[in-house]
Formats: C-alpha cells, sequence, structure tokens
C-alpha cells in the first residue's frame, strides 16, 4: 500500500492506495469523480482523460502513486463554476455527444489539442489528434465541428486576456 | 414550428449531465455493503467440463463467495431462451439447444461463463478467479457456419443435429424458377457480410441487490429495454417474480442492439446477491465484451437477380447461411429471417423472390441484433448485385435502378412487406446532385494524373422500422408485442413528466420527447421532464431497438397528449363558459377562439388537482395514459453514394466524399437526425473498410479481442459526411415519421463496396476492404 496526495480540481486530496491501482480508479473509486469512464483497458479507447499538469494523460496508463504530487483536472473540474468551458459548450451546440461515455475523454483531449496548436486548428489536425479517442456513436462529425469551434472561441478568448 | 417546437434544431436538455461529468453509469452506481464480481470463463471453444477446483481460490484474500453452475441449477434458475420461434419449411420447430447462464458440463465457445466470485474488491475477485482450477477434455471446435454443416463437424448441442438450427424459407420458389427460365440476364454474385462486435463504448455491467426483508430484487443493467429484462428474468429464468424484481437501466452508454439481450451475466449477479447476502456488481472489461456481446452480421450468401431484355427485374433468389454462435440469443432467429429475406425487394418491383436461409450453430459468440439486423444484410445482397448488373449490361447504375424503382403506393412486395409511402427517385437525385455524379469522370481522370484509382458506387436502401404490429409479429413467432406505452403526468403547477416505454442511450429522448410537449402545449421545455429506464417508474414498455422510439414510442405519447388535451379543454370550456370545441391552445394558454378569453395553462392544471370547479361528474387530476401498437412498419429508404480513392501501392482507401440523402418523414428534430445518420455511417463504413473478426478456425480462439486488434473507426478514417432529407410523410403514424437509427449502417456498405470495385475493375473482393486486401486486388488486375 503507498500513500498519493494530489490536487483534484483545486482541492488536495490524499488516500491510501494498492500499488496496482491506477489513477483512473482512484479517481473514480476513491474520490467519487466518476465522469470520467474506462472504456477499453488498454489504453486505446480514451474515455479516461483528465489532465495532469496540464496535460491530457490517459488515467488508465497512470498508477495514482505515479500521479502523486501532481494537479490533476478533471471533467467535473473543467467548468468555471456555473460557466460551461467554451469546449464543453461547444459540444452541446454542435451536438458532438450522444450517448455521453466517450464525452468527458473527447472534452479533456480536445482542450489539450487547443493548447498544443497555438497557431489554429484545421479539419485534417483534428482528425488526426483524435487518434487515440473512440467514439462510436457520432461518426466524428460533430465532434469535429464542436472542436474547430471551440478553438476559435479560446483563442479570442486568449487574445482578449493577452490584450487586457 | 415554435422555437421548441416540432421541426427545431434544439440543443439536448440530456447534454449538460453529459459534458460535466454528471452522467450517471451502472459502474457509477454505488450501494451501501456493495461487493465486485468476476467471471470465469471457458478459454476453449469446445470442451467438456472434468473438474473445478475452488480450494484455491476460496483461500484468496477478500473472497465472498465462488458461486458454480451447479448451484445455479440447483436454484432452479431457468436457461436462456431465444424468444421468437422459427419454422422449418418442412414444419418443424426451430432446434434451440440450452444455454445455462453458468455452464455447468460443457462449454462452447471462448467466453462461455462457468462461475462467479464475489470478493471485497474488484481487483481481489480478479486475483481468486486466477486461482480457480478447472480441467477440461477440449473437444474440437468449428467457427464457420459452412465448416459446421459437414459431415463430422462437431456436434455442438444434442438438440440440433448437424448444428443445423433451422432451414427456412420465404416467397414463392416456382415463380422465382420460372422467371429466371424466361430471363435474358442473370447476375450471380458470392457474399460475405463480415462478422462485426458491436463494441457500445460503455462496457456491459450489472449490479445486484436482494433485500432479505423485503424478499426483492433491485438490477441496475447496461439494458435497451429494462422492461423486457424484467419479463424474461422473471417469466423465464426464475431469478424472481415481477412484483420483487425492479430493473433500472440508468444512463447507457451506448447499445446498438447488443444492449436488448439479457446475458448471463446480470441474472448470475442478482442470484448471487441473494446467495451471498451482498449487492454484487460486475463490468466487463472490454476484452469480456468482445468475447461475450452479441456479435452482429456473419452471413454467407449465393444470390442471382434475372432480367429482361429491358433490363427490368424479374426474379431474385438469395441463399443464405447465418452463423447465430453457439446459442440462440434473445432475437438471434428473427434478425437473419424475417428483418433479413422480408427487405429482399429493395426499392424495386421485383415479381418473384425466392429465399433460404439456414441458421447454423458454431463455437463462436452468440450472433444477434445489431445496429439494422438483417437489413444491411438484404441491401448489401441487393445493392451489390444492382451495381455489378449495370456493369455486366453496361447501363447507367442509377439508370438501372430508377428503371426498377416502386413507383405507387401502397406496394405489396413478395416477401410479405408492403411499402405505404416512398419517392425514390427524389431521394436518388438529390444524391445524384450533391454528389455530382455527372462530373466523376472528370475526378476520376484527374486523380489517374495522381496515380490514384478513383471510383464511385451507390446503393438504395430501403429499410423497415418501427417493427409492427403486434398481432402480426406475433403470427410470425415473436414472443412478445412490440407496441409502446407512454404516461402524461400533469402536476399541478402545469409542468409535465413524461413516462415512456422507450430507452434512451445516446438518442437523445429527453429533447424530442419533450419537444412534442412544448409543441402541443406551448410551454418551455424545461417544465416537461421525460422519465424512462426504471421498472417501478413506468409502468411497461418494450425498450428501444430497431429505430422504434420515433414512430412507435413517440406515437404513444401523441395518444396520451391527446387525451390530456382533449381533459384540459373540457375543464377550460367549464372555467370559461365556452363549448369545448371552441377551445384552442394557444401560446401555453387555453383560449376561446375568436374571443379574448383565455386561461393559462397552469390554471387548467391548478383546477384538476383542486377540483373545485370542475365539469360535473369529472374526476379529478390531469393525468393520461397510452398503449400504441402501430398498424404497420415504417419505411425509411435513400440513396448513399460513395466516392473513394486506392493508392495501389499501399492498398489505402480514402473515403474523398461520402452522400447521403434519406427520407426519414417528418422530422421532429433536424440536428439529432443527422447525428444519427453520421453514427451510422461510421458504423457502415467501418464495416466495409476496417471492422473484421476473426477467430483462428482451428482452436476457435477470437483473435481480434481488443482495439489494439480490432480496428474501430477513428476520427481519421472519415470525411465529414453530406447529409440531406427528402421528405415523404408515413401515413401509418400520427407524426408522419419514420426511423433514422438505423438507415446509415444499412445503406453505406455496398456504397463503399460498390465504389471500391469500381475502382478496382473487379467485384472480387470481400469486407473489410483493408489495406492489405485491396492492395493485393489492386495488383492482380
Amino acid at each position: 500500500m503507498s500513500e498519493v496526495s494530489l490536487a483534484v480540481n483545486g482541492r488536495t486530496v490524499t488516500g491510501t492506495v494498492e500499488d496496482r491501482t491506477l489513477l483512473v480508479h482512484f479517481l473514480r473509486e476513491n474520490l467519487g469523480l466518476t465522469g470520467t469512464h474506462v472504456g477499453c483497458d488498454t489504453s486505446q479507447c480514451g474515455a479516461c482523460v483528465v489532465h495532469v499538469d496540464g496535460k491530457a494523460v490517459k488515467s488508465c496508463t497512470m498508477l495514482a502513486v505515479q500521479a502523486s504530487g501532481s494537479t490533476i483536472t478533471t471533467i467535473e473540474g473543467l467548468a468555471d463554476g456555473a460557466d460551461l468551458h467554451p469546449m464543453q459548450a461547444a459540444f452541446r451546440e454542435h451536438h458532438g455527444l450522444q450517448c455521453g461515455f466517450c464525452t468527458p475523454g473527447m472534452i479533456m483531449t480536445a482542450t489539450d489539442m487547443v493548447r498544443r496548436h497555438p497557431e489554429g486548428l484545421d479539419e485534417a489536425t483534428v482528425r488526426a489528434e483524435l487518434e487515440g479517442n473512440i467514439c462510436r456513436c457520432t461518426g466524428y462529425h460533430n465532434i469535429v465541428k464542436a472542436i474547430l469551434a471551440a478553438s476559435q472561441t479560446m483563442q479570442r478568448a486568449d487574445g482578449a486576456a493577452q490584450a487586457a | 414550428m415554435g422555437i421548441e417546437g416540432i421541426g427545431a434544431r434544439v440543443v439536448r436538455k440530456e447534454d449538460k449531465r453529459f459534458i460535466t461529468g454528471g452522467g450517471r453509469y451502472v459502474d457509477d452506481m454505488v450501494v451501501p455493503g456493495m461487493k465486485h464480481a468476476a467471471f470465469v470463463r471457458s478459454p476453449y471453444a469446445h470442451a467438456e467440463i472434468d473438474n473445478i477446483d475452488l480450494s484455491k481460490a476460496k483461500a484468496m484474500p477478500g473472497v465472498i463467495g465462488i458461486l458454480t453452475g451447479k448451484e445455479l441449477k440447483a436454484d432452479g434458475i431457468g436457461n436462456l431462451i431465444c424468444g421468437w420461434m422459427i419454422h422449418s419449411k418442412d414444419g418443424t420447430p426451430m432446434k434451440m439447444g440450452a444455454w445455462s447462464p453458468l455452464a455447468v458440463d460443457k462449454v462452447r465457445y471462448v467466453g462461455d461463463a462457468v462461475l462467479i466470485v464475489v470478493a471485497d474488491t474488484k481487483s481481489q475477485a480478479r486475483d481468486a478467479a486466477e486461482a480457480v482450477e478447472i480441467t477440461y477434455k477440449e473437444l474440437d471446435a468449428v467457427t464457420q457456419a459452412a465448416d459446421a454443416l459437414l459431415p463430422g463437424a462437431p456436434q455442438i448441442h444434442a438438440e440440433a443435429e448437424d448444428n443445423l438450427i433451422f432451414d427456412w424459407d420465404l416467397g414463392d420458389a416456382a415463380a422465382t424458377e420460372a422467371a429466371f427460365a424466361r430471363a435474358t440476364n442473370v447476375v450471380s454474385l458470392d457474399i460475405v457480410n463480415n462478422r462485426l462486435v458491436p463494441n457500445a463504448m460503455e462496457p456491459r455491467a450489472a449490479l445486484g441487490q436482494y433485500d432479505k426483508a423485503e424478499d426483492h430484487y433491485t438490477c441496475w443493467t447496461t439494458s435497451q429495454n429494462p422492461h423486457v429484462a424484467r419479463l424474461v428474468m422473471s417469466a423465464f429464468y426464475n431469478v424472481a417474480p415481477e412484483n420483487k424484481l425492479r430493473v433500472i437501466a440508468p444512463d447507457v452508454g451506448g447499445g446498438f442492439g447488443s444492449k436488448i439481450y439479457i446475458y448471463p451475466e446480470e441474472i448470475v449477479c442478482l442470484w448471487a446477491s441473494k446467495k451471498t447476502g451482498v449487492p454484487v456488481k460486475w463490468v466487463a472489461d472490454r476484452t469480456e465484451s468482445f468475447l461475450t456481446d452479441a456479435h452482429g452480421r456473419d452471413h454467407t450468401t449465393t444470390a442471382k437477380m434475372a432480367f429482361d431484355q429491358d433490363h427490368r427485374i424479374l426474379g431474385l433468389k438469395v441463399e443464405t447461411k447465418a452463423n447465430l454462435g453457439a446459442y440462440m440469443s434473445l432475437f438471434s432467429s428473427a434478425t437473419p429471417t424475417y428483418l433479413y429475406a422480408t427487405l429482399l425487394s429493395g426499392q424495386y418491383n421485383i415479381p418473384a423472390i425466392h429465399a433460404n436461409v439456414k441458421a447454423i450453430y458454431t463455437n463462436t459468440a452468440p450472433v444477434d441484433a445489431y445496429r439494422g439486423a438483417g437489413r444491411p444484410e438484404a441491401t448489401f445482397v441487393l445493392e451489390r448485385l444492382m451495381e455489378t448488373a449495370a456493369r455486366q449490361l453496361g447501363v447507367s447504375p442509377p439508370e438501372l435502378r430508377r428503371k426498377n424503382f416502386v413507383t405507387s403506393f401502397p406496394h405489396q412486395t413478395p416477401v410479405i412487406m408492403c411499402y405505404d409511402a416512398g419517392n425514390f427517385a427524389a431521394s436518388l437525385d438529390a444524391a445524384l446532385q450533391e454528389a455530382d455524379y455527372a462530373g466523376f469522370g472528370q475526378r476520376r481522370a484527374e486523380a489517374k494524373t495522381r496515380g490514384r484509382l478513383r471510383g464511385i458506387g451507390m446503393s438504395c436502401y430501403i429499410e423497415a422500422c418501427g417493427i409492427a404490429p403486434s398481432a402480426a409479429v406475433g403470427s410470425l413467432g415473436a414472443g412478445v408485442g412490440l407496441w409502446e406505452s407512454a404516461e402524461v403526468r400533469v402536476n399541478a403547477v402545469g409542468t409535465i413528466e413524461v413516462l415512456t416505454g422507450s430507452h434512451s442511450h445516446g438518442q437523445g429522448h429527453e429533447t424530442t420527447f419533450a419537444q412534442l410537449v412544448s409543441d402541443r402545449f406551448g410551454i418551455p421545455m424545461e417544465q416537461v421532464s421525460i422519465i424512462h429506464g426504471d421498472t417501478d417508474k413506468v409502468q411497461m414498455g418494450m425498450g428501444t431497438y430497431g429505430s422504434r422510439s420515433g414512430a412507435v414510442g413517440m406515437s404513444a405519447i401523441v395518444k396520451a397528449l391527446d387525451k390530456v388535451e382533449a381533459k384540459a379543454k373540457k375543464i377550460a370550456a367549464h372555467m370559461l363558459e365556452a363549448d369545448e370545441s371552441d377551445i384552442v391552445i394557444e401560446d401555453g394558454a387555453l383560449k376561446v377562439a375568436g374571443t379574448d378569453k383565455t386561461i393559462p395553462w397552469f390554471q387548467v392544471a391548478l383546477a384538476a388537482y383542486t377540483a373545485h370547479n370542475l365539469p360535473q361528474g369529472m374526476e379529478p387530476g390531469l393525468k393520461e395514459g397510452a398503449f400504441y401498437d402501430p398498424s404497420n412498419f415504417t419505411f425509411p429508404a435513400g440513396c448513399y453514394i460513395c466516392e473513394v480513392e486506392i493508392d495501389p501501392d499501399t492498398g489505402k482507401t480514402a473515403i474523398v466524399q461520402f452522400v447521403a440523402a434519406d427520407d426519414f418523414g417528418n422530422i421532429i428534430n433536424p440536428m439529432i437526425v443527422e447525428g444519427q445518420v453520421h453514427g451510422g455511417l461510421a458504423q457502415g463504413i467501418g464495416q466495409a473498410l476496417l471492422e473484421g473478426t476473426s477467430y483462428d478456425t482451428a482452436s476457435g480462439q477470437l483473435v481480434t479481442a481488443s482495439y489494439m486488434d480490432y480496428t474501430m473507426p477513428r476520427a481519421d478514417d472519415l470525411p465529414s459526411f453530406l447529409v440531406s432529407t427528402t421528405v415523404t410523410p408515413c401515413p401509418g403514424n400520427p407524426l408522419g415519421i419514420k426511423g433514422c437509427g438505423e438507415a446509415g449502417a444499412i445503406g453505406s456498405p455496398p456504397a463503399v463496396m460498390n465504389a471500391i470495385t469500381d475502382a478496382l475493375g473487379h467485384e472480387n473482393i470481400t469486407m473489410p476492404a483493408t489495406p492489405h486486401k485491396v492492395w493485393a486486388a489492386a495488383m492482380n488486375h
């Protein structure tokens, strides 16, 4: 058993976990943050993506003990209070989800994608970057639309923040 | 159309919880004292169980109980059944082998459940499952349907001699022979419809809770139809009487058919909860899902079409072998029969059709309905034949189709279906224009200069949704009726709850169903809640599959709304001292037409519940229920055109354009309908290009049992789609709607394969057209 301590969605949390406990299980079972999903167990589907120290990580691929000391954001921590994150709002506006199971991972991947592409995104880049996230419902059509739209909103917001 | 009414592109009410991590799926459920289960499954495709040694496993940390098939049988838990009786052409009933939820003395496919381990944690349950020692006597296995029929093939069930479940016929054999005898041209194809794994992103899960004090069971399960689950678990599997069994299907992460069926795991978790005294949760890992979710398709077919000298179709002959796997899943017998051969007339006038279907046991996962269910297989047969015929006859593929279209309705086909309405030329023309079909030659020539093989292919599909009426499906062998129920509860302040027997697992019912209510009474959608998926709340329902929730589920809601409206109008007429026939509902108020006399909706609701001033003899309250049994199927139809470019050096196929022109009748929410089409297209394109389910023919091992091995469509495998609709309202239901959930998966595989064969210049390639196959096919010609 190991002690872990990490900051999750702005709150410091500690716990005692088996050494083999995966980060996703720690989030879901110890912290009750069930928005992060397990879809494949082999790091293919991306339903478990969270941000670890600001970067998108498949939380089924990381041990909880490896994440100790890190700052984690899950889908539950993405919105700013009652205000949806622009990526969440865009997924809703553009019907980028159906059953909702892959959605948290998609949104966490997509926000990281925008961060890594300050030059902006085009359709081909979005599609290539979604290699690690599988959706069975939407055919990706509206997910791609949502990410492109949110990317523009986020860049405008960044620009406004810098200008101010 | 109001901003939230019928036809409006309303964003979904349910999205808020899904985009913020607030969805509630079965694996998110926690109940006090809950423990975790792991199943021990057969590693062999076919074997006898010699001995089970639990001594080591029982001593493992955290183990609460380990239960076997013998104990399950001793407690009287029943075998799983197939709920649709098919009779062979000689009149004998289908030969259903026994399927025990936990195998007792024999296992028949890799993944067959043998026992359940319950432990404090999921890891402990898995560790203990690893420590179970079972000795098997391995038997020869067979995975391919044709091989299973060969003399000397392994015998899988004693009940089904030669592994043949049924040998079924539809249509007029003699008339079809006669049609072929006078044909000028006959086109033949051997067709493989590849086995698919549904792969809903949420793995199947079950949480069983037995309440000893009340002698009552609750089951949270990933189901598309919780009421059917309760019915079957009660009536056939003897888990508990219906009044002692509550089934809840909360948020469900996709189904595509695979979550219609009642599987061993939910039965065993409920039973194990009683045996061990703790609530028992099981969640499949992805490989368990690959191994044990009901698979789809797996047909091999020989098809022949006869034409006269004017290129009119004279007849169609189809012989199909359908691989049903190791056990007959709940609706497995209906899929390759009444959901398949009845669609073999397609959009065409075909005077004579004869189909023969042999359903066959093999040592593979059970096969049942998967998005489209029989209709994709029928469409693939027909549309590959039509395209091939056009090429062989030297005529234009769209014009050969157009010449043979059904143009007057109702149209009785020779294979049971009676098409109520349609306009096939309209969707064909819409697709041709959108695809710039006429300009294809130029694009092909341009691609050639870049060393690419460009091809174009189309598919004109028709399908049948909202399977019905109950009396008709009953006469064809269905064990259930296929109506739907609804209850509209108006609260005292005018807000509304609609209880529906449909179940949403991605389809957006909480939005579209609320649009109906908003449209009817002019109240905001936020004042309408849609309740589904809980047998304690909704009295009875048949669930969601076969694109039935619009045509059947919403029609039930309309019926209930009619009754609510009638009563509300009576109350308003009484309060406004007007004649009932003069009352209209507009903008959230009941008005006397042509006057300024009006009363808000909420006041009518309040009046119904205060009951201070109701018409003489009227019962208080404003709540109405309805059951709707459709009079016919609905018949969505459309035309899909796919354009591909093949790199002959690598065999990589790129879909450069995909056009879908569908006729779904009237549409409640176009945004949601388009989303359904996109998803269906991705699954159909996945079948055509990527998804191959591979069993090792010698050992019966599933070789493609993870996302490392089974190619799911990714974003960069697909283009953005060009979708549009034409509208021919369905005359059979009050909304004039058809179904849109499966069309994409039905119409797209032949369009893709027609494009690839066009690019290659020959027909000799099977799905999935992987780069390796395409490269080999390009090299060999």
